[in-house]
Formats: C-alpha cells, sequence, structure tokens
C-alpha cells in the first residue's frame, strides 16, 4: 500500500477520537474555571479554581471520596478473591462444567439496571423481598439493607455483578496453565497450596493485575446501581463521586461545580489509565 | 485412606462447592424469571412462593400497556447502529495498520485506548451541551454516535490482533497479480476475518446494549433504550414486581445469550487483547 492511501485509511479514526477527546476535554476544563449556573445566567466570567474550591470543601464531598474508594476498595478484594476460589474449583473436568460455567458467568451480563432493581425489590426489600422472609423464617427482625446498610447493599451488588467477570477471564486463563507442570508437582508431593503459591498464583498474575486496573476503571464510575436502589442515600451515605457530580448538575444546575468535579474524576481515572495502559502495553506486540 | 482415595474427595468436594457458587450466583436471576410468571400478588406474598402456576400474563401485557416494543427498538437500533459506525470506521484503519505495521502504531493504538479512559461523567456538561446545540438531545442518532466513539478503541484492537493472524504471503501474491487494495479487502481479508469481526461485533452490541450513564442522562422519551426505561421503574409507584421482572426478563435474554456465544472474544476484548 501506498503511504498516502495509509494515512486516508487511518485518518478517521484517528482524527474521530481527536476529536471526541479533545472537544469535550477542553471544555470542560474551561467550564470548570469560569462562573456557570443554569439558574443565573446573569452571572458569568473567570473565576480561577473558585470551582473546585467550592467543589472540594462541599461537605458531601469527603464522604462521597471515601464512599468511592471503600466501594472500589470492597469490590475489588471480593470479586478477586471469590473470583480465583471459583475459578480453580471449576478447572477440573466434571460432568455439567459447562452449564456451572454459564450459571457463573451469567449475572456479568446482566444490565446493571435490571440487576439493581432485582436485588432491590426482590430480593432486599424489608417487607417482601427473599431475605427478609429469610429473616423471618428463623425469627429474626428483617434487615432493612438500602436505608441501614446501602453502601454494603452496593458493594453487593456490585460484586454479584463482576465476580463473573473475574471469573471468566481467570478461568480463560487457568486453561492455558502448563498441566504437564502441575502433575509433576502433584507426583513431587507438592500440595494444594504449594502449588497455588508457586505454580498457579504466578501463572496469574498477568491476569490479575489486568482485571484489577479494568474493575477500577469501571467501578470509579459506578452510576446505574445508585442511581436506580439508594440515590445516594440515605444523606450521602451511598454517594460516590460520580453521583454527587450528577447531583451537581442535575439538581444544583451548577455547570461549573460539576465540570470542577469532572476534571477530578478525569484525574482519579487517569491515574489507574496510566498503570493499565503500560500493563496491556506490554503485552501487545507489534 | 490414600492418597488416590484423597484426591477423590477432594475432587468431590470441589466439584460440590463449584455447583453451591453456580447456585448461588445464578439464583437472583432465576428468581427474576419465576417471579414474570407470577402474577402481581402472587410476586409480593410473604413467604416466596416456590410452587405455583405460572402465567404468561405479564408477558403480554407489558406489550399491551406500555411502551415497551418502543424502547426495544431503540435499543436495538443504538447497540447494532453505534457497532456498524465503529466497525466502518475501524476496519479500514485497523487493516491499514496491522499490515502497514510502524514504531507509531502501538503508540497509537495505546492513545486509543487511553480515550476510553475518560470517565463519562467527566464530560458530561459538554455533550450535553452539545447534544442541545446540534438538536441531537433524545435522539437516537446521539446514542448511535457516542456508543460508536465509546466502543471505538475495543473494537480497533481488537481487530488489529485479528487481521494481523492474516497470512501476509496471501496478500503479497493477491497484489502481484496487480489486485487493487479495494479488492483486496473485499476478497481476501473480509473472508478471512469475518470470524473476527462477527464476534467483535458481538462485544460491542453487549457493551452499548447494557449502556446505562448516557441513555439516562442524555434520553428522556423518545430515544430512550431498555436500560433507562427499566431504571424508570425505580419509583415507588412503579412497584409491579411481577411485571418488571418480565420487562427485565426480555431485556437481559437476548444479550445473556450473545454473551455465552462470545465468551471468547469477550475476555480478549474486555483485557484489552492482553488475555487470550
Amino acid at each position: 500500500m501506498n503511504p498516502t492511501l495509509v494515512r486516508w485509511l487511518q485518518a478517521p479514526s484517528v482524527i474521530l477520537l481527536l476529536v471526541w477527546m479533545i472537544v469535550p476535554l477542553s471544555m470542560t476544563i474551561y467550564f470548570s474555571t469560569i462562573r456557570y449556573n443554569l439558574l443565573y445566567p446573569e452571572r458569568t466570567g473567570f473565576i480561577g479554581l473558585d470551582n473546585y474550591r467550592f467543589f472540594a470543601t462541599d461537605p458531601s464531598f469527603g464522604p462521597a471520596l471515601i464512599n468511592t474508594l471503600v466501594l472500589v476498595g470492597s469490590v475489588l478484594v471480593i470479586t478477586i478473591v471469590l473470583g480465583l476460589a471459583i475459578s480453580i474449583l471449576i478447572d477440573r473436568p466434571f460432568r455439567g462444567r459447562g452449564i456451572a460455567r454459564v450459571m457463573l458467568i451469567s449475572p456479568f451480563f446482566i444490565m446493571p439496571t435490571v440487576s439493581a432493581l432485582v436485588w432491590k425489590n426482590m430480593l432486599m426489600d424489608p417487607n417482601n423481598g427473599l431475605f427478609a422472609a429469610f429473616s423471618k423464617s428463623f425469627g429474626l427482625e428483617p434487615v432493612e439493607w438500602l436505608a441501614q446498610y446501602p453502601l454494603f447493599s452496593i458493594i453487593l451488588m456490585v460484586s454479584w455483578q463482576w465476580t463473573p467477570f473475574a471469573i471468566l477471564i481467570f478461568m480463560t486463563s487457568l486453561q492455558s496453565q502448563d498441566q504437564e507442570q502441575k502433575e509433576a508437582a502433584t507426583l513431587d508431593g507438592a500440595g494444594f497450596w504449594s502449588q497455588f503459591w508457586n505454580l498457579t498464583l504466578p501463572h496469574l498474575a498477568r491476569p490479575i493485575s489486568i482485571v484489577l486496573l479494568i474493575q477500577m476503571i469501571f467501578h470509579l464510575s459506578i452510576f446505574a446501581e445508585i442511581f436506580v436502589t439508594t440515590s445516594g442515600g440515605p444523606g450521602v451515605s451511598s454517594t460516590n463521586l460520580t453521583y454527587l457530580i450528577y447531583i451537581q448538575s442535575q439538581q444544583a444546575f451548577d455547570v461549573g461545580v460539576a465540570s470542577a468535579g469532572g476534571v477530578f474524576a478525569i484525574i482519579l481515572a487517569n491515574i489507574v489509565a496510566l498503570f493499565l495502559i503500560r500493563a496491556v502495553g506490554k503485552t501487545l506486540t507489534v | 485412606m490414600t492418597d488416590r482415595q484423597r484426591q477423590i474427595w477432594i475432587d468431590r468436594a470441589a466439584v460440590t462447592a463449584a455447583w453451591i457458587a453456580a447456585l448461588v450466583f445464578f439464583f437472583p436471576i432465576f428468581w427474576m424469571v419465576l417471579t414474570s410468571l407470577k402474577t402481581e400478588g402472587q410476586a409480593i406474598q410473604v413467604p416466596p412462593l416456590l410452587i405455583f402456576e405460572p402465567t404468561l400474563e405479564n408477558y403480554l401485557e407489558i406489550q399491551e400497556r406500555t411502551n415497551y416494543f418502543k424502547f426495544a427498538m431503540n435499543s436495538v437500533i443504538t447497540a447494532f447502529g453505534g457497532t456498524l459506525l465503529a466497525l466502518l470506521i475501524a476496519i479500514p484503519s485497523a487493516y491499514s495498520m496491522a499490515f502497514n505495521t510502524t514504531h507509531r502504531t502501538k503508540d497509537v493504538l495505546m492513545w486509543m485506548l487511553s480515550t476510553k479512559m475518560l470517565p463519562a461523567v467527566g464530560v458530561m456538561m459538554p455533550i450535553y451541551f452539545l447534544a442541545q446545540k446540534f438538536d441531537l438531545f433524545d435522539t437516537r442518532t446521539l446514542l448511535v454516535v457516542i456508543y460508536a466513539m465509546m466502543n471505538l478503541p475495543i473494537v480497533m484492537l481488537i481487530l488489529f490482533n485479528y487481521f494481523r493472524e492474516i497470512p501476509k504471503e496471501i496478500l503479497e501474491a493477491s497484489r502481484m497479480d496487480g489486485t487493487s487494495t479495494f479488492n483486496e479487502i473485499r476478497q481476501i481479508v473480509l473472508p478471512l476475518a469475518w470470524g473476527g469481526i462477527a464476534s467483535t461485533a458481538l462485544l460491542s452490541i453487549i457493551l452499548c446494549w447494557n449502556e446505562a450513564f448516557w441513555s439516562i442522562v442524555l434520553t428522556t422519551t423518545d430515544a430512550s433504550t431498555l436500560t433507562a426505561f427499566v431504571a424508570s421503574f425505580q419509583a415507588p409507584e412503579g412497584l409491579f414486581w411481577a411485571k418488571v421482572s418480565a420487562v427485565s426478563t426480555l431485556a437481559c435474554a437476548p444479550i445473556v445469550v450473545f454473551g455465552w456465544m462470545a465468551q471468547k472474544q469477550l475476555v480478549q476484548g474486555l483485557t484489552f487483547g492482553a488475555v487470550k
């Protein structure tokens, strides 16, 4: 192919992605430095970092940041540990393995708003939900999950959706593990844990780091689950950064402050992205 | 107990544990489908009913009393439209990158992936205003464009990996025969990469179908997809569990089946090609 043609073929994707990135990004940065509230259109002008100061000193900001970190951290621990355990459990031949696999990964394909509604109503509802029925059958008071443990409830829902993702990745990766090496280790009398630490875990090191980073990117911007179940409440007890920014724009109509929050979210995501891109880059052979 | 016997017991315990895990994880889906087959009264009965006479009434009623069909069509159009647009942009680019790899190719691909890391909420306001300005707010066109751009980096990367597996010798032979580039793509590359393209499309459709942020923020009524429609049931007055379950089951069924079919490509696509 001649170089001109190559350039013409590559131009659309590069230019479109560049526009898709640069235009909204620079607009967000611009909005974040001006007075811009839809309720007070007469107030305008450059105000430097005031929007950032306002966003960061908002009493909801601290809790939202902590909630974000707790949410991401807990889901990561739960999904990685459960994902490892379950993928090792099913990494052996048995009858019905295909069906068990399909059952295990299905939650990942359920749309987030559906999973949120199923958990909120059918499982966690304190009056008619299944969990409440369980509690009552043991003579206990039903728990009002979303009111008493809102963040924990959301962690549970998100973990239910994302453990299957970890299982899917680890399962695929385990299939490429050297079986002869494992058999040799077994013959040498290596027990389960010694095999796990010395063979399986090193083999899974890269998939684990990739799963960690990808989940971080997705979980930093969890939205639908909160939107459908708790609306960030009670109070701000289940508000994360994404939801806080959404509230700033949709309820306070403060474009400036919401944009400052947006820039903050972008920076946070980019710290993670830096590591992810590096990890992915190592595996891409060009 | 001999080692052999011990191994058998461990295997049995592991298989039992695996089945328990599978049942636990699948249970909410099973319960959703089960609830969709109950009457509204049965759905909220305490203690919950396990054995009852199933009815398809909810499925009929949501077709008659809600705009289910409209939202389903919106989902189909935006998911397939976004995927098609992404493929149209990505195929020529990925193709030329795969067969004319330079020292910059990797950087370009990594940069493309990095645009995927931009959190949606960070660019929410600009997209919102641009949509208003171009009169695209609450239109399917807008969602098609956003979904295409959202998935373009992943589509590029997977296609690039597929195209690279096509042996270069075949292309060189055809060039010797004087085939034009257009015919080269159409007659040689596409047939060989067809499987790869199809599964890439499947992954992209899944991601579009389940997308919830943009569809909630950028649509109100006309262009709302199923994710946004289901989200509208969050209000207390929407508490018709059996009907919500029927809507949810219909909304999820095709994608769950797609997901089972595309497991392998999903792994590759979701890990940006790092796990195969």
